[in-house]
């Protein structure tokens, strides 16, 4: 096999300082964005695990500042490509609640049916691009050989029915252009909607096929950990308050009182913990805690796998990705078959000065916006909190997990069994660098 | 299947890598005509064996903050015979390149930072570094613009006829 040169960058030191062995993973592939891993191990233990994340930061946090707050929302999507519709959505929550805006149910619908397109777009990229691809042992989705295009067909076919739900709904799955503080510009047309539901309709069996594939899968690591999510009634990803696996309920607006904010020297990134515990965010922690909401049609179809929950295996994330892809396919033709979409008017957004909350899940987990906004109507004060900020000590602590359970420490394996732990946790490294707050007043 | 590919690479500097999904999104009809057009030998986002020796094109999304990152722009212009910018980012910085317009006070509250990740002093854009042949604007890109700069290349290459 040609090794490339991000393949050349692993570095092994084996026997190094006295029977240490020095792991560097200088460029994880499959993944959003960069980061890198650099790991020490002595007789067996781990002495250290840096995971770095290398994406150089763009200081939103200090861009934002002094910029009209009705317009925030279309700078932070440029946060991150992928889930651009999050940091949108949430952000334009946050400018809403600072002023006292209360959007219309339509528009909260529209809001939830963008966030369903993505989380099919998004989790498709990551378990059928980055993820298939260690199940059959192959590199690159590239490389499968033509036995394998009936699957690729079904991974581009899923792919492209959560693409085109945002572009019908909010204009474009990335940097949405119909999305606003207080409304959509624009009211899906029934043709559009009558065909989105016939394209999601025909990706249904394709959708079960790869949870089964994602079942059967036997990659483990159990951690024992808090998982925290929002817990909604419809398992909806933009409502409700947020729980941990321990019973512990916080009201929305608080979340981040129970944030404990750790400073990684060598990451670009803060991390955090949850009440002064490491903590998971994501898929797995929202199946583990919302999996009695999950869309009924979805219950019916797989219902076996569902059962796996809740679940303290981290790879086990991209199990409940793929069932979520179901449940948002099923929850979204639900609501276009039963729902008259109507242009409205709705009330001007006033902006005044004001403090306000943003929070909901995005794909890889809850993801905080905080804005306040000064008499002018500007930014004055911010902070952003993103998933994989949260993730990042439970990234490191797995890591130590599986190398010390793990007899191929010497082998060159265990790069690639850190990698794929890695991706487990579908990491987003653009979001993850560009928020610390610094002296900011 | 096509005799001759076209080899490309394609890079991501700082940015959030939106037109790296828009690509991929046009992937999505497009997979099994690229597979026989192309001979992708360098993209992080798809695969761990990257090569970027000998590309036709170079296809360089994001805007340039370190000055190692500068290098391996160097690089991949070095190694490729035609680079195109993709986006926003690539073409004019933005909005990485905001740091560039900070006031003072800003500028003096992440210089800790700047310095803790060797960052370089202002954010450049691609073709501030390096010789570029091509554009694909937008943010993210326009899907048209880079479907129709691909099938020039890979006309100018033989892999399709003119």
């Amino acid at each position: 096999m040609h090794r490339g040169e991000d393949a050349e960058a692993l570095e092994h030191a084996y026997g190094a300082g006295g029977g240490a062995q020095h792991i560097r993973l200088d460029n994880i592939t499959k993944i959003e964005g960069h980061g890198s891993v650099d790991i020490k191990v002595r007789g067996g233990k781990v002495e250290y695990v840096k995971l770095k994340i290398t994406e150089n930061k763009r200081f939103y946090t200090q861009a934002i500042r002094n910029k009209p707050a009705i317009s925030l929302p279309l700078m932070t999507s440029r946060v991150c490509g992928t889930c651009s519709i999050a940091h949108l959505t949430c952000c334009s929550e946050a400018v809403e609640n600072a002023v006292g805006y209360v959007p219309s149910e339509q528009t909260l619908l529209l809001r939830k049916l963008s966030l369903y397109g993505m989380m099919i777009r998004d989790h498709a990229l990551h378990l059928y691009l980055f993820c298939l691809p260690d199940i059959y042992g192959k590199d690159s989705v590239l490389d499968f050989d033509s036995s394998m295009d009936g699957m690729i067909k079904s991974a581009f076919a899923v792919k492209s029915a959560g693409n085109n739900l945002s572009k019908v709904i909010a204009g474009r799955a990335v940097h949405a252009t119909f999305a606003e503080v207080g409304k959509f510009s624009h009211i899906p047309e029934k043709g559009d909607i009558s065909n989105i539901v016939g394209q999601l309709k025909s990706v249904r069996d394709f959708a079960i096929e790869f949870i089964e594939t994602f079942y059967k899968c036997d990659f483990r690591l159990e951690r024992d950990i808090d998982f925290v999510s929002l817990v909604s009634k419809d398992y909806s990803f933009s409502r409700g308050d947020v729980e941990d696996s321990s019973g512990f309920c916080i009201i929305r607006e608080k979340y981040k009182d129970y944030l404990n904010k750790v400073v990684i020297p060598y990451s670009q990134a803060l991390g955090y913990k949850f009440r002064g515990r490491e903590h998971m965010v994501g898929a797995l922690a929202r199946m583990n805690l919302n999996r009695n909401s999950i869309h009924p049609a979805t219950r019916k179809d797989v219902a076996k796998p569902i059962s796996a929950f809740p679940s303290k295996n981290v790879f086990h994330n991209n199990l409940a990705q793929a069932i979520e892809i179901l449940h948002c396919i099923d929850h979204s033709i639900e609501i276009l078959e039963s729902h008259d979409f109507v242009a409205e008017k709705n009330d001007p957004v006033e902006i005044k000065a004001g403090e306000g909350v943003g929070l909901l899940e995005a794909p890889r987990g809850t993801l905080y916006y905080m804005l306040s906004i000064d008499k002018n109507g500007k930014a004055s004060n911010g902070n952003i909190i993103v998933p994989t900020q949260q993730n990042q000590i439970g990234m490191e602590k797995s890591i130590v997990q599986m190398v010390e359970e793990s007899d191929a420490v010497e082998h060159e394996p265990i790069e690639h069994e850190i990698e794929k732990l890695i991706r487990a946790y579908d990491p987003c490294m653009s979001c993850a660098s560009h928020f610390l707050k610094v002296n900011w007043q | 299947m096509a005799d001759k590919k076209l080899k490309i690479g394609w890079f991501s500097f700082a940015c959030c890598e939106d037109s790296t999904m828009v690509w991929i999104e046009l992937m999505n009809d497009r997979f099994f005509l690229w597979k026989e057009l192309l001979d992708i030998k360098h993209a992080r986002v798809l695969k761990r064996n990257n090569s970027m020796k000998g590309l036709d094109v170079a296809f360089v999304e994001g805007a340039i903050t370190t000055e190692s990152d500068a290098r391996k722009l160097r690089s991949i212009r070095k190694n490729s015979k035609r680079v195109v910018m993709i986006g926003s980012c690539a073409i004019n910085g933005m909005p990485a390149a905001q740091r560039n317009t900070f006031d003072e006070g800003t500028k003096k509250e992440i210089e800790f930072l700047i310095k803790q990740f060797k960052q370089a002093d202002s954010v450049r854009t691609i073709k501030d570094i390096v010789q570029v042949d091509d554009e694909v604007p937008g943010c993210p890109m326009v899907e048209e613009t880079f479907l129709q700069v691909l099938d020039k290349y890979l006309k100018e290459f033989g892999v399709k006829n003119a």
